[in-house]
This record gives C-alpha cells, structure tokens and sequence, in this order.
C-alpha cells in the first residue's frame, strides 16, 4: 500500500517537473500531413503523400510528421494539434477533409494549408492551396492499353464509390478502350466501399467469369482483392495511384499514377521558395508529371504499344485530345 | 499493524473504486513497458500526453467534447447491463439517432430552441425503436441479444450511408449531408465565432478565443443530466427496481409479479434512447452533418469500455468517459510529437478495460453459475 503511494507520487511528481519544462522552437520549415481514417500505411494516395513528404524531408532538409485520423470527428481536433505546433504548412489528405480544413482555416487566418482532391473554387480561402489531378488522363493511357491488349473483347473496371472524382477514372477508361478497340466491351460496377477487399475480389471473379480478361480499378483498399483475384485466375489487373505492380508482378499489367507525391513535394518546394499557392488551385496532370502511367509498364506491355501510348501522351499535352472526365463528355467523345 | 489498519486495507482492496484506480495505474505501468519496448521513451510519451490534455483550455474543452458522445454510450450500455443485457448495439443506435437528427435539422423549419428539442427527440425515438428492437426479439422470441444487436449495427451502418445517397439529403460528390440550419445547433455563439466581428473581437481575448476553437457546445451539460437522470431512475423509482431485479435474479423477479419481458423491451428501449442521444448531441454540436460510413466509428463499442471502467453506474460513466476522451485527444498527440503509434494508447486503453474486468468477469461468472443452479 506504501510502496504504491510512494511510486504514484514519485509519478506524478516527475509529470509535474517535466511540466514545467519549455521546450525551444526550431528554425527549420516544417510541414506536417492529416491523413483520412484510411491511415499512412493505406498502400494507396495516403502513402504517397507521406512519400512525398518523406522526400522533401531528405532533399529540402525540412521537419515532417503526419497525424492519422481515426474517424470523421478527428479531421477538425487534428488539424487544430498540428496549428497549435507550428507547422509551416498543414496538408489534408482527401476531399473528405474539405470541411474541416475550411472551417479550421477560417479562424486560423495566419497558418497555411492545403487540401489534396479537393477545389473550392472562387471560394478558397486566400491561406489554403487546393491541388486537384485530372485522374481522367492516366485512366485514358491504361485504357488504351487495356483495348489494345484484350484478346477476350471484353475489359473491366471496379470503382470505389460512386464519388464524381472516381468517375473521372471511369470514363477516362472508357474512352481509351473505345479509341483502341471500339468493339470491345466495359464492364463497370462500384463497391460501395473503400476498404472491402473480399468485395473487390468477389465482383472481380465475376469479371473475369463474364469473359472480361483485363480489370482496371480506381478503389482504395478495395483494390488488394481485385489484384488477388488477376493472381489466382492467372488475368490481368491495371493498378491505381502508385505503381501497384509490386503487389502480383506478373499480373499488374501497368498502373494509373497520381503523383499526390510529387504535388505534395511541388507545392513544399513553393512554399519554401516563398511563393505559397494560397488561395489557388493547382492543378497536376500529363504536363507537369502530376499523373502517368506505371514506369514497370514495359515489363508486360509490348513496346509497340507504348509508343502509341507516348504519341497520346504527346496529343494530349497538345491539346489535341480532350479526355473525358464525366458521362456527358464522353458520350460526346 | 493495528486491525482498524488491516480492514482498511481490505476495504480498499475489496471496493470496486480501488480495483478501477489499480487498473488505470496498471495500464499506465505496461503501457509505458510496451512504448519502452517499442524504443520510446514512455515519460517523454506521457508528458506529451499531459501535456496534449492540460497545457491550453481548448485541449481541456476538446478532451470534453470528445468525451461527452463516450459518456452517453456508456450510460446505455450500463443502463442494460443493469437489467442483465448486454447492448452490444449502442453503436448501431448511435447511428440512427445521428441518422434522425440530421435529417430532422436539415429537413425541419422551427424556431431555435424547438428545433433542438424535435430533432433530440426524434433521435432518442428511432435509436429507442433500434434498441427495443432487440429487447422484443428477446422477450418474445429469446434471440439473444448479442446477437441480435450486432446484427442491428451493421443494418444501421447500411441505412445511414444509403440515406446519404438520397439526393435532396446527400451533398453529391461529397460524401457527407449538407449541413444542418443553424436553428438546430448547440454550439456556443457557433456561427458568430467565424464572422469578422467575432474574429477582431475574439483576437483581443486570447482565452476566450482559444477555447472557442474548438467546437464549444451544449453536449457535456446534456450528459451530465442524462447521468443523473439515469442514476435516479435506476435507484430511486419504482421502475429501476424492477429492471435491477430483473438483472439480480430475473426468476425472483417473475415471482415478485415483475414482468421480465416487460422490463426487458423497456430496458432496451431505454439504453437505446440514451446512445440515440449521443449521436444526436454530436450531430447537433459538433459535426452539423453525418458523413459516409467506410468502418464502424466506435463510440458505442467505446460505451462498452466506458460502461465497464465506470461500474455500470451514471456518476462512474461520466469520469470513465473523461479518461477516455482524454487519453483518446490527448493520446494520439503522442504521432506528431515523437512519431510513435497511437496503437500504444489503444493497448493502453486494452490493459486498463482487462484489469477492471477481470475481477468483474469472475463475478459475473459466479452469478451466472448461481442462477443457472437455481433455475
């Protein structure tokens, strides 16, 4: 009974000491990250926004730290930690945050933000820099490949949930596989889900049953089941947002990147240059290696076809093709 | 040592507060052991916490915010266990009531205080109906309500995120619903914070405005009242001795003329009431919308501990749920410090729930087995 009093103010007493103690504020820029509930270790853009974080780390010599949220209610109380800590710049990980990282900035008026995925348009406060992608294009390039390469006439695509900004996957898919083979056919169906694998795998299987031999996803988590599913039947899957290939080598035919790494590493670079994106939206795409397809494309893609897929790449940087992004545009397309 | 020394003793190590406090220290100890194993330094780990928790009134005002939806959870899991149910499906009736409240602040055009009181108690009845679901099942079919429950939650979870795909309900694109009217809030002085007169004012309080930073609201005062209000049906009203009778002994209870499947359905539409009203306080004061369910949040399975670590009690409800929203803010403030994982709080948070339930499960035991020999 003693022993324990004596151990519990011995405690406490050590809390209050260090307490007291101050800690000094250092020089270095910082930028710190708030990911979504899908956590830093999601395999998919919350990963790869800490990649990029990672990176300015190493060559800008600047302080990173990221902060997971666990659900909806933690965006807010998270992005205000990370205000009180004096981090240069606070980055908000998806459009969910969209909410909170306006509100938040709203009555931090002097701390910086920024939000991938997410635009609010005229609207954006003059401290938060919006970066978006046009996702269409690299879903153009896979599904060009996809067309060229389907020997069934018969591909798939998977989504997530059925959110505007998947649908850019959809049908920028769609119309690559209609310019490469305009009689094959796209199977579509969405999850409704993010992180449901087992679904994934089991609307992949039916696919694949249906004669599809080539499935595209655009779907988070739900992904790990598509390409489980091209390992087992021995098909091929197209992966998303990073290079998925590592995850069936000899089954992840190539991957739409978004390079959430290099707008997160582009937009650090600015700041540090001091000339902060606030109040913009920056948009990432073909021009400027915001998006693009996997570079272990060549490893099962026939050369033929890659050169085709950079003369696109060139028309597109031209203007000279226009991706879809939405059903209306690509009705017209 | 004297004997008055020796009874004290076995007081303390006897009462129900002491075996709590023993447990927090406890997860404490092996909780700074893992973060050591793990290469953190645990008193750096904890003064981060302490620190997260205590340094600025809004870390205070938040660890209350996040506690308040905790305490209301808890007080309906306890509310159940009290009448010997185990309500698994807190979570689930937290949903609907969070569902009913932001429809009803959304939909609904009434005067300020009016339209607190029609969406709180629109929530408490669809999440009372959630909850009295699985009290019939089990009165009247003898579905246990384990089962039943969880069986609920997963329903709740499907309604609410088909509800979101509804078009005049759901922002599309977006996720989430549009926010509720501003009629509907529980904020303090919620929408003049963000205006510029607010903003110039609060600039010269630096106090005030520290702690209105965070989403200040009505919740906690809710809380506490629905703490007492619970204390006070279960110990001072005709039907709380009923429903504890029933969780004593339910075959005493038929004998004394209660009526078990009576006080069984009632029990649950009661607990199912309280988490309707957790998530009603938190869409109400603190999110102003539901969003898209990909996982269960937790705050009714956060109940459960809560409820345990309290001693199924109202007053002990209210200082578990604290401990949890603290070490919940206050915990995960341990990532962007020092980069350690806040899983090293949620193992804490394991250790303490196992030592209090350790000597609780052993007396539920024993209780089952008396009244499985008796019947």
């Amino acid at each position: 009974m003693k022993k324990i009093r004596v151990a519990l103010s011995a405690v406490l007493t050590l809390f209050f000491i260090t307490g007291l103690l101050v800690v000094g504020q250092a020089a270095t820029m910082k930028i710190a990250m708030v990911t979504d509930v899908g956590g830093v270790n999601d395999q998919s853009f919350n990963q790869s926004a800490w990649e990029g974080l990672k990176r300015a780390e190493k060559d800008f010599g600047i302080k990173v730290a990221y902060k997971e949220s666990k659900q909806d209610a933690d965006y807010a109380p998270n992005m205000e930690t990370l205000t009180d800590a004096g981090y240069d710049l606070i980055w908000g990980i998806g459009f969910l945050m969209g909410d909170a990282i306006k509100e938040t900035a709203e009555i931090n008026p002097d701390q910086k933000y920024a939000i991938i995925d997410f635009s609010y348009g005229d609207e954006t406060p003059q401290n938060v820099a919006c970066a978006v992608f046009q996702e269409e294009e690299p879903s153009f390039l896979v599904g060009y490949i996809a067309g060229k390469m389907t020997k069934s006439n018969k591909v798939g695509f998977v989504g997530g949930i059925k959110f505007p900004l998947i649908e850019k996957f959809e049908y920028g898919f769609m119309a690559g596989v209609k310019l490469a083979n305009p009689d094959a056919e796209v199977l579509r169906q969405y999850a409704e889900s993010f992180t449901d694998a087992a679904k994934g795998k089991a609307i992949t299987n039916n696919m694949y049953q249906q004669g599809a031999d080539i499935v595209f996803h655009a779907s988070g988590g739900v992904g790990d089941g598509v390409i489980e599913a091209a390992k087992e039947k021995g098909k091929w899957a197209i992966g998303v947002d990073k290079d998925q290939n590592f995850l069936a080598p000899d089954n992840v035919l190539t991957s739409a990147m978004k390079r959430v790494d290099n707008a997160i590493y582009d937009i650090g670079k600015r700041l540090i240059a001091g000339e902060f994106a606030g109040g913009e939206t920056v948009v990432y795409n073909l021009k400027n290696d915001g998006v693009g397809i996997a570079p272990t494309s060549d490893k099962h893609v026939p050369a033929k076809i890659l050169i085709e897929v950079d003369d696109l790449v060139a028309k597109i940087k031209a203007g000279e093709i226009v991706v879809p992004a939405t059903k209306e545009a690509f009705d017209k397309f | 040592m004297s004997r008055l020394s020796v009874s004290l003793k076995e007081k303390f190590l006897n009462g129900a507060l002491s075996i709590t406090l023993m447990s927090v220290l406890f997860g404490f100890l092996l909780g700074g052991i893992i973060m050591l194993l793990a290469g953190f330094n645990p008193l750096e780990a904890y003064w981060v916490i302490i620190k997260g928790i205590f340094s600025r009134p809004k870390y205070v005002s938040y660890v209350i915010i996040y506690s308040t939806p905790l305490i209301i959870t808890g007080l309906s899991v306890a509310f159940a266990l009290r009448t010997g149910l185990f309500n698994i499906g807190a979570e689930g009736q937290y949903i609907m009531g969070a569902l009913a409240a932001a429809a009803a602040g959304y939909y609904l055009k009434l005067p300020m205080v009016l339209h607190v009181l029609a969406a709180v108690g629109l929530a408490v009845l669809v999440a009372a109906f959630w909850g009295g679901l699985a009290g019939w099942f089990k009165a009247r079919f003898g579905v246990n309500e384990v089962i039943s429950t969880i069986m609920l939650n997963w329903t709740a979870l499907y309604i609410s995120n088909w509800a979101i795909t509804i078009e005049s309900f759901g922002r599309q694109g977006t996720g989430k619903t549009y926010a509720i009217q501003p009629s509907a809030h529980i904020d303090i002085v919620g929408q003049w914070k963000r205006t510029p007169e607010g903003i110039a004012f609060l600039r010269e309080h630096p106090m005030l405005w520290d702690i209105l930073k965070s989403p200040v609201n009505l919740g906690f005062i809710f809380a506490l009242l629905l703490a007492a209000l619970v204390w006070y049906i279960l110990n001072k009203t005709t039907l709380g001795y009923e429903l504890r009778a029933v969780g004593h002994n339910p075959q005493a209870a038929e004998a004394g003329g209660i009526s078990v499947q009576r006080s069984m359905v009632v029990s649950m539409l009661i607990a199912g009431g309280l988490a309707g009203a957790a998530g009603a306080f938190q869409v109400l004061g603190v999110s102003h919308r539901i969003a898209t369910l990909a996982i269960m949040e937790g705050y009714g399975f956060d109940g459960i501990a809560v409820s345990l670590i309290g001693n199924n009690s109202g007053p002990g409800c209210v200082f578990a749920g604290l401990l949890f929203g603290a070490l919940k803010y206050g915990g995960s403030k341990i990532q962007d410090v020092m980069g350690a994982p806040t899983e090293v709080i949620n193992i804490m948070i394991g250790i303490i729930i196992f030592f209090v339930a350790m000597p609780k499960l052993i007396r539920m035991i024993l209780a089952y087995r008396k009244r499985r020999e008796q019947s």
